[in-house]
């Protein structure tokens, strides 16, 4: 509800400063913008503290859960980067810094891919 | 919470002065003091957004790399 009530203001004052002063009006948005992130990150780091405590109990090895937590942060700031971009206008930078979030991620899950692998290769029947 | 909010409105008052600020010495033919005002104004606004940005980046770094 909160979040809801601070995006209709933030949508009005944005509509009222456009006509005058549209860089202003484009700070403020990023600013609404980072104002609800801070907001949403109390409850994530909430539910990631309990997805640690659950990983903890089933003995996971923690860089798994590291790398996927890391993960799921460099999606949120590559989202919230290119949001901005997108609403100041430039959608190819945009589309440049979801590239490089992808990127990253699939750099990131290379250890991950890895394990995976050797994990198959050790089921298979050695032979010789 | 109520300190963003009042920060919110805060940037957007600040953007209404200075549009008006602007538009009045713009009308009296200072236009030299007229793009001083406004460019004081964006940077008092760019330094609030830079360092609540700034905040939100710590806290992700906090939440999902581990770096505290």
């Amino acid at each position: 509800m909160q979040i809801v009530g601070l995006g209709l203001i933030a949508t009005f004052l944005v509509t009222i400063l456009n006509e005058h002063k549209s860089n202003i009006s484009l700070l403020l948005t990023v600013f609404v913008g980072t104002v609800i992130f801070l907001f949403l990150m109390d409850r994530i780091q909430d539910i990631f503290r309990m997805v640690q405590t659950l990983a903890n109990e089933a003995h996971v090895q923690t860089v798994y859960v590291e790398t996927i937590l890391k993960i799921i942060g460099i999606a949120y700031i590559a989202e919230f980067g290119a949001q901005i971009s997108k609403d100041a206008g430039q959608g190819a930078i945009a589309g440049k810094i979801e590239l490089g979030g992808k990127i990253l991620i699939l750099a990131m899950a290379i250890p991950i891919l890895t394990a995976l692998i050797e994990t198959i290769l050790s089921f298979l029947p050695m032979k010789g | 919470m109520g300190v963003d909010v009042d920060l919110i409105f805060q940037i957007a008052g600040v953007g209404i002065v200075v549009a008006f600020l602007h538009a009045v010495l713009e009308g009296i033919g200072k236009k030299e003091y007229a793009q001083w005002v406004t460019l004081l104004g964006f940077i008092y606004i760019l330094f609030l957004v830079i360092s609540i940005v700034q905040d939100l980046f710590q806290k992700i770094k906090s939440v999902f790399l581990f770096q505290s």
